[in-house]
């Protein structure tokens, strides 16, 4: 098989779309986070200033998804095909919210009445936490394995994806967001609002790690596959005990009114329990509770290499292109927000 | 109803109303470039006032375009499992590139031109709009290859068999490039620049015709007739060329875009017309030999009917692909007609002059809609009983874990929302018509000019 640096394709490909989604939980995390507080601001001005914290930015962030769906189809067409026939309703329903959230954004502003306005205030912020909380069960449920026969084929019922534990994994997804997102907020308002901001901040921190607690304890208890990798390989506890110190000093930078910092290492921890997940399960990507023999790995599921190939050189001429427009947006927009005739 | 029916159903619900907006978006993207480019070269301040005012209209159109688009994305996985593992291997290079050179490029920037005009300079403005027009027309090229490869694969092998059978890419660029491909690129996106220009020159002319802002509108529109004009005529030559593309790789589709039963000697050429199936026939005025003539320059060219083919591997719905298709066509046909006439009235310095004819304009904003709808519409239908053409049936292609009732419940949910985003988009782009360039009403939003109106009283 080929390889790059040692590394084969379908492995590589697997680490772009790791790669994709993280950026994609960094990103539209904090805008998912603060939609999910957007109820909390009462004053029109407040939540005005909220929503155009992320006006300009949201929209990129969400093509990470749609670039992260794109590259999943491409390299692992099997995973895709098993996976969004298997989720259809929990899928469709995800949709749905996502329109809504898109189209609560842009109509918002364009009228004045009260009632209008609280609609689509409801609206996005309802549909910011099902979002975050959808994205979770989604993640909930690849750790905790998915009911598939012959041919990677679901057999279970839809409900079966709403189980208690990837409705945890949902939950702590809430929070990690609502903690990411009220810190990117603490950096773009200023005044009372930011105030406000900041004792939110404070409960999301305390949210989240108790949340993520309860997680991490169910799944010791619960999912031992999960952590075998772990136990067999010990140096490989780094990476949990990194995740572990970058959410410790996410309190300690906010104290300390370093947010830039602290919305960095929210950003890392995103990564490290994304790649945690990622070690715990590889090679396999969906573990069958049916029988080992269906789940879907990286390499039963890949596209051929030839096509990786392809793919993978079209990422190194994109890649950073991408990076070089996501900078410069957020360089033009960088600082505290100033509402505008051209704002929502 | 079975899930095929259902499945196909809102497959072409969803997808035709995401395509309400993503030719608005790239055809009012080239306006806008040509419109903050006239402002960089003469530093009229109107061109700028106009820049921002379609931009208003374009925040509206795009942000539905992604909102539609992204449940496209997904509904290959959803509703079509087998095909997508089928197809994943070739078609996943033209969607990753989608995403990674187009979407990116696109979203990047609407930041940008959208909330942008006091914080960068007017260069780096245009330079963003002209990304996102960019990334739009990119974006439209990727999956139109991924389409065209379906109607003429190329540049694969088939590995593996029964269930796990699947297309492997062999060729990259000959994937890219296949038959059809450049001929459905340009069609397509010249289809969505008449759809943009038709818009501008109806708001214009409606503006015109209430007496508001004439001196912008008489501007806007000129660009607009320009560019309106330019791809109405491109428009026949790339679509004679599908056409002529078609007849040689799809000749199915094409007897039945002709409601062609009989492989004749002369095969004659439909203006308008009914498809009588069970006769065997079509109801209509025609030019004899028409057909023949359009595909090689001869009256005399056989070209072989819908019987000759085996029936299973022909369209179901004839009449219907030879309607769409010959509305297509016909709606060119005006497209050409009318914007020469607009042109030859500028040139006699009239073009202003008539009411009747502005009225024209103001409602032939449909029009373009309709050929875009109808032409993929013709192209699709025409297509089946195949998804990819030759190779795999659309009643094979299915989710197999998917029931009935959870596509009829998408079906009717997709429905209940797409309606309510109809109306709100109408409602909006009216009020934002409305209220036209110059948008006083939103004085809350500028609390500088608020500040200075309290100052004055
Ligand atoms: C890259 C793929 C792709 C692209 C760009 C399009 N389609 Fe398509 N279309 C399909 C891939 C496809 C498909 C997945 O292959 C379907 C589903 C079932 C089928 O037979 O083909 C299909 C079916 C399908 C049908 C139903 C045909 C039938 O069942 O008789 C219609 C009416 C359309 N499409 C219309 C459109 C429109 C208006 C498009 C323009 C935006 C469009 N398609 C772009
Ligand atoms: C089944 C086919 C299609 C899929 C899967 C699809 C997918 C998508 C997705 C995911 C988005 C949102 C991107 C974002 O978040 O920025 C989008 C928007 C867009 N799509 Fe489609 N699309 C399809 C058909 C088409 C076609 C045929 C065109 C050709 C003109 C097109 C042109 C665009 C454009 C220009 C946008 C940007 C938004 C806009 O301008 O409104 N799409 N599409
Ligand atoms: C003027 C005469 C026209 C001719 C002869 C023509 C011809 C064709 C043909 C043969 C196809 C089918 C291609 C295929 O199945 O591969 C097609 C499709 C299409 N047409 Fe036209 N067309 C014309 C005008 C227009 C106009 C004015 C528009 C829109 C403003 C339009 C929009 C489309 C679209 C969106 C498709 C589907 C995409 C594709 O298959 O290329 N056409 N046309």
């Amino acid at each position: 098989m080929a390889t790059f640096l040692g590394i084969d394709y379908p492995t590589l490909w697997f680490l772009v779309v790791g790669a994709l989604f993280s950026g994609y939980a960094i990103l539209d995390g904090f805008d998912l986070g603060a939609g999910a507080w957007h109820l909390f601001f009462k004053k029109e001005e407040s939540r005005r200033i909220a929503l155009n914290a992320v006006g300009p930015v949201w929209d990129g962030n969400e093509v990470w998804l749609v670039i992260g769906g794109g590259a999943l189809f491409a390299g692992f067409p099997i995973l895709y095909a098993s996976m969004f026939s298997a989720m259809y309703i929990p899928f469709m329903l995800f949709l749905a919210v996502l329109i809504f959230r898109a189209v609560s954004i842009e109509f918002r502003s364009k009228e004045k009445m009260k009632w209008w306005r609280n609609t689509w205030d409801i609206s996005y912020s309802v549909s910011s936490i099902l979002m975050a909380l959808l994205l979770g069960v989604v993640v909930g449920n690849i750790l905790w394995g998915v009911e598939l026969g012959p041919n990677h084929d679901f057999t279970g019922h839809w409900l079966d994806f709403l189980n208690p534990y990837a409705l945890l994994v949902g939950v702590t997804t809430v929070a990690l967001f609502m903690m990411h997102g009220a810190i990117y907020l603490a950096m773009k308002t200023e005044g009372k609002l930011f105030a406000k901001v900041n004792t939110l901040l404070k409960r999301s921190i305390i949210f989240f790690i108790v949340s993520y607690s309860i997680v991490t304890l169910f799944t010791l208890i619960y999912l031992p596959h999960l952590t075998d990798r772990l136990h067999e390989n010990i140096a490989l506890f780094v990476v949990p005990l990194l995740a572990f110190l970058s959410i410790a000093n996410v309190p300690r930078l906010v104290s300390k009114g370093k947010y830039v910092m602290a919305f960095l290492f929210s950003s890392l921890t995103m990564s490290f329990l994304l790649i945690l997940v990622a070690l715990e399960l590889y090679p396999v990507m969906i573990m069958s509770t049916v029988d080992p023999a269906y789940d879907i790995t990286v390499y039963n599921a890949a596209s051929s290499e030839n096509s990786l190939r392809i793919m993978l050189n079209i990422t190194a001429i994109g890649a950073p292109l991408v990076i070089f427009y996501t900078i410069f947006v957020y360089k033009t927009f960088w600082g505290k927000v100033k509402l505008d005739e051209t704002s929502y | 109803m079975d899930v095929e029916i259902l499945s196909r159903i809102q497959f072409a619900f969803t997808i035709s109303f995401h395509y309400i907006y993503p030719p608005l978006s790239i055809g009012l993207g080239l306006i806008m470039v040509l419109m903050e480019g006239m402002y960089l070269k003469t530093k009229n301040k109107q061109y700028e006032q106009l820049a921002r005012f379609w931009t208003k209209i374009f925040a509206i159109t795009f942000g539905l375009g992604v909102a539609t688009g992204i449940v496209m994305e997904f509904e290959f996985g959803t509703n079509w499992a087998t095909y997508s593992r089928y197809v994943g291997d070739v078609f996943g290079s033209a969607l990753a590139a989608e995403g990674i050179f187009a979407f990116a490029l696109e979203s990047g920037f609407l930041g940008v031109l959208l909330f942008g005009w006091n914080r960068v300079k007017p260069i780096v403005h245009f330079i963003a709009t002209f990304g996102v027009w960019f990334g739009s027309m990119f974006s439209a090229v990727w999956i139109v290859v991924a389409n065209s490869w379906q109607q003429t694969p190329a540049g694969f092998e088939i590995v593996g068999e029964g269930l796990s059978a699947r297309a492997e890419i062999t060729d990259f660029w000959a994937m890219v490039f296949n038959p059809s491909s450049v001929d459905r690129i340009l069609h397509v996106w010249i289809g969505a620049l008449i759809a943009g220009a038709f818009l501008v020159m109806s708001v214009h002319a409606w503006y015109l015709l209430k007496g508001r802002y004439t001196v912008l509108s008489e501007k806007a529109f000129k660009i607009a007739l320009s560019v309106a004009a330019l791809m109405s005529i491109l428009q026949l030559v790339t679509g004679h060329s599908s056409a002529a593309g078609v007849a040689v790789n799809q000749p199915a589709k094409l007897a039945a875009f002709e409601g062609h039963y009989n492989t004749e000697d002369q095969a004659d050429l439909y203006l308008f017309g009914w498809v009588d199936h069970e006769e065997q026939k079509v109801i209509g005025p025609y030019v004899p030999g028409g057909l023949s003539f359009l595909l090689d320059g001869t009256f005399d060219t056989k070209v072989k009917g819908l019987n000759d083919f085996p029936q299973d591997e022909i369209p179901d719905a004839i009449n219907a692909v030879f309607q769409f298709y010959h509305l297509m066509v016909a709606f060119g046909m005006y497209f050409i007609g009318l914007t020469l006439f607009g042109l030859f009235l500028w040139w006699r310095g009239k073009l202003f002059e008539y009411r009747w004819l502005l009225w024209v304009f103001v409602f032939s904003v449909i029009l373009p809609q309709l050929a875009n709808q109808f032409g993929w519409f013709a192209a699709e239908m025409g297509r089946q009983p195949w998804v990819v053409y030759g190779l795999l049936r659309t009643s094979d292609a299915l989710s197999v874990v998917v029931t009935a009732n959870q596509v009829l419940f998408s079906l009717i949910m997709f429905t209940l929302i797409y309606a309510l985003l109809f109306v709100l988009f109408l409602y909006l782009m009216n009020k934002k018509i409305q209220a036209g360039p110059y948008d006083e009403s939103n004085t809350e939003s500028r609390p500088l000019q608020e500040g200075m109106a309290e100052s004055f009283k």
